[in-house]
């Protein structure tokens, strides 16, 4: 059987949920190796909480070159493996990193390379939904290993448990990986709430919100939500850009996406209107994220979202 | 110093955009500079005015010939001068074929730095800027939310924007840059610069006088089917009960 590699995805040494997507996915169509890139000592505390999910085996790659040389030394590791294992299928997660290290694999491997897909088959054909979602496009690889980047979120994680075999490795950057150095990183401090990308439920503000996101802090928080805003919002430094949702920000495809004061811009819309449900509060009934909206209210988010924040609480206890 | 910019001629961000036979068609839409190279050729442009005379601004496109409609703009913003690879054996090129092509004229143009957006709005990909870097073998520093460059020590040094935090990262020439929307405000060509850019240099170069063979690409398009539009959805106005309506909506879809 052929083999699928997947590209173990976390942050602050917990394993995202992500990877158990990627573990499902690459199953469907070989025996799925995932690829744990750490720092030296970190590697087996991240394998370990790889237990769920159709995987065959876990493989540590550890080297402090990651930390400190980035995307340019994650992609000559996998490279190197890719290299030597020819693997019919390469998965990663569809971040702005993982498209980054995927598109330097897919020139050095000589390997064809589709980003953004919600889906995968058994035969590697992947789904995308492209132009603002309103088409479906199937395609596949026809050269090399089919590296293919699958957005957080769209397929549905097998969580049955497994207890893949790990083994461990160490590496080298060459000089080539590390001609760009970081020489320091200020980490954005991560509330409780669930990670923008992978949240069912996310609730999103906007210019709206004047800088006040309480209202909407709270009904994400009676929700179990993430919380995103609207480039007007970050701009503004009410929020920080990583919980940006659009065009320049992240693309979510949650269950359900709660646009607060948020007038609908087509570059909002690009990263959200795959979301399988959208409720819109906005004062303004000519707001255009009506247009895509399952269940709209026009009133003032300062009134609506208490009120269905109480109403929530009231149907849960 | 000698910095390139990569711009890409884009479908309006408005136009509805359709698929002919597995390809994007380019044909009956509205095209424009991907506004997302604007901030590219901007902060080169910054960049060279910080740094006084003697450095010049080219830019680089591969596409149609009418992408020199593009061009015209990035040249009316103050870029000195252009090349435009454009070609037949060039349509529906992949992210490889055309980082490939891109590479390729870079690395023969003697450039220190190439300035690149963070994605194209109608692929989408993000990959072009790495793919470039791995391609000529230089440091990459993309997704640049401020980019300072001592050209007497050949130094940059960039804050790039993670999912994670704010990295800092230095390199050396010669470098790919990719720069976020937030890294600047674009200038609107001025008419003194949209008449002087007329008089700008545009080399057409055929995919012959490049040095790269059209190969087919290596992925391809099975299907493509247009979605049904969202269907159009309940929407009240809230007259004090707005809240509690939406709690139903919740209930009634089992969210809660
Ligand atoms: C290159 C580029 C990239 C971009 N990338 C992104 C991106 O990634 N993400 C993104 O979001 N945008 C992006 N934008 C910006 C986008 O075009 C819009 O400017 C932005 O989305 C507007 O944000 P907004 O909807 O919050 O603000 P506005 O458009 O100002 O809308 C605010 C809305 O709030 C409503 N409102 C006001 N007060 C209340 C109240 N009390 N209760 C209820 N409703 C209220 C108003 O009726 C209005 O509809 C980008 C733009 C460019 C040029
Ligand atoms: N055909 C092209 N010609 C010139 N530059 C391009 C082209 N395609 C992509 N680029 C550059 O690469 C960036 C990322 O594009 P992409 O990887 O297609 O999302 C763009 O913002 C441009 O700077």
């Amino acid at each position: 059987m052929s083999e699928v590699l997947i590209l173990a995805e976390y942050s602050q040494g917990i394993v995202a949920k992500t990877t158990t997507e990627l573990i499902t996915g690459g199953a469907r169509a070989g025996q799925v190796t995932v690829v744990v890139l750490s720092d030296v000592g970190g590697g087996e505390d991240l394998a370990k909480q790889i237990t769920q999910g159709p995987a065959t085996s876990v493989l540590v790659v550890e080297s402090n070159d990651f930390a400190q040389y980035g995307v340019a030394a994650a992609a000559e590791a996998i490279s190197n493996i890719v290299a030597e294992r020819k693997p019919a299928a390469l998965l990663i997660g569809s971040s702005a990193f993982g498209k980054e290290v995927a598109g330097r694999v897919a020139v050095a491997t000589d390997s064809g390379i589709i980003t953004d897909a919600v889906d995968v088959s058994a035969q590697l054909v992947a789904t995308q939904l492209v132009f603002g979602g309103s088409t479906t496009v199937h395609s596949h690889v026809s050269h090399g290993t089919a590296i293919i980047t699958v957005r957080p979120n769209s397929i549905t994680a097998d969580v049955n448990p497994s207890s893949p075999a790990m083994s461990k490795i160490t590496f080298d950057a060459s000089a080539q990986a590390k001609l760009a150095e970081v020489v320091s990183s200020e980490p954005f401090v991560k509330g409780g709430r669930p990670e923008l990308t992978e949240a069912n439920i996310v609730v999103s503000g906007g210019r709206g919100t004047n800088g006040d996101f309480v209202a909407v802090e709270t009904f994400a928080d009676v929700l179990g939500a993430a919380v995103g805003a609207s480039r007007a919002a970050t701009d503004a430094g009410w929020y920080p850009h990583a919980l940006q949702v659009g065009q320049t920000g992240k693309t979510v495809s949650p269950q359900l996406y709660v646009a607060c004061g948020i007038s609908g811009a087509i570059q909002h819309r690009a990263g959200m209107q795959t979301s399988k449900m959208i409720i819109v509060v906005n004062k303004d009934p000519d707001a255009p994220i009506f247009e895509i909206a399952d269940f709209g209210v026009v009133g003032d988010l300062f009134a609506v979202l208490p009120q269905a924040s109480d109403g929530v609480r009231a149907r849960k206890s | 110093m000698k910095i390139a910019v990569c711009v890409k001629q884009v479908p309006d961000s408005w136009a509805e955009k359709k698929m002919i036979s597995g390809l994007l068609d380019r044909e009956n839409v509205d095209a424009v500079l991907n506004d997302l190279d604007e901030y590219a050729v901007e902060e080169a442009l910054r960049i060279v005015e910080a740094h006084g005379e003697g450095h010049t601004v080219t830019i680089i496109s591969m596409g149609p010939e009418r992408a020199t409609e593009a061009v015209r703009k990035a040249l009316s913003m103050g870029a000195d001068n252009a090349i435009v690879i454009s070609d037949p054996a060039l349509v529906g090129a992949d992210a490889l074929m055309t980082s490939k092509v891109l590479a390729t004229t870079i690395a023969s143009g003697g450039f220190d730095i190439v300035l690149c957006g963070t994605e194209s709005t109608d692929a989408r990909m993000s990959v072009v800027p790495a793919m470039l870097a791995q391609r000529l073998g230089w440091a990459q520093l993309t997704f640049a939310g401020s980019v300072v460059v001592d050209p007497a020590s050949s130094a940059i040094q960039i804050t790039r924007v993670t999912d994670a935090g704010l990295d800092t990262m230095k390199a050396q020439f010669p470098a790919v840059i990719s720069v976020i929307e937030k890294i600047n405000e674009p200038r609107y060509p001025s008419f003194k610069g949209i008449m002087a850019a007329k008089k700008k240099t545009i080399e057409m170069r055929p995919l012959a006088t490049v040095g790269v063979d059209a190969v087919p690409s290596w992925s391809a398009v099975n299907d493509s089917t247009p979605r049904p539009a969202r269907a159009a959805g309940i929407k009240l106005v809230d007259g004090g009960s707005g809240g509690n309506a939406l709690v139903d909506f919740l209930a009634d879809k089992k969210i809660i």
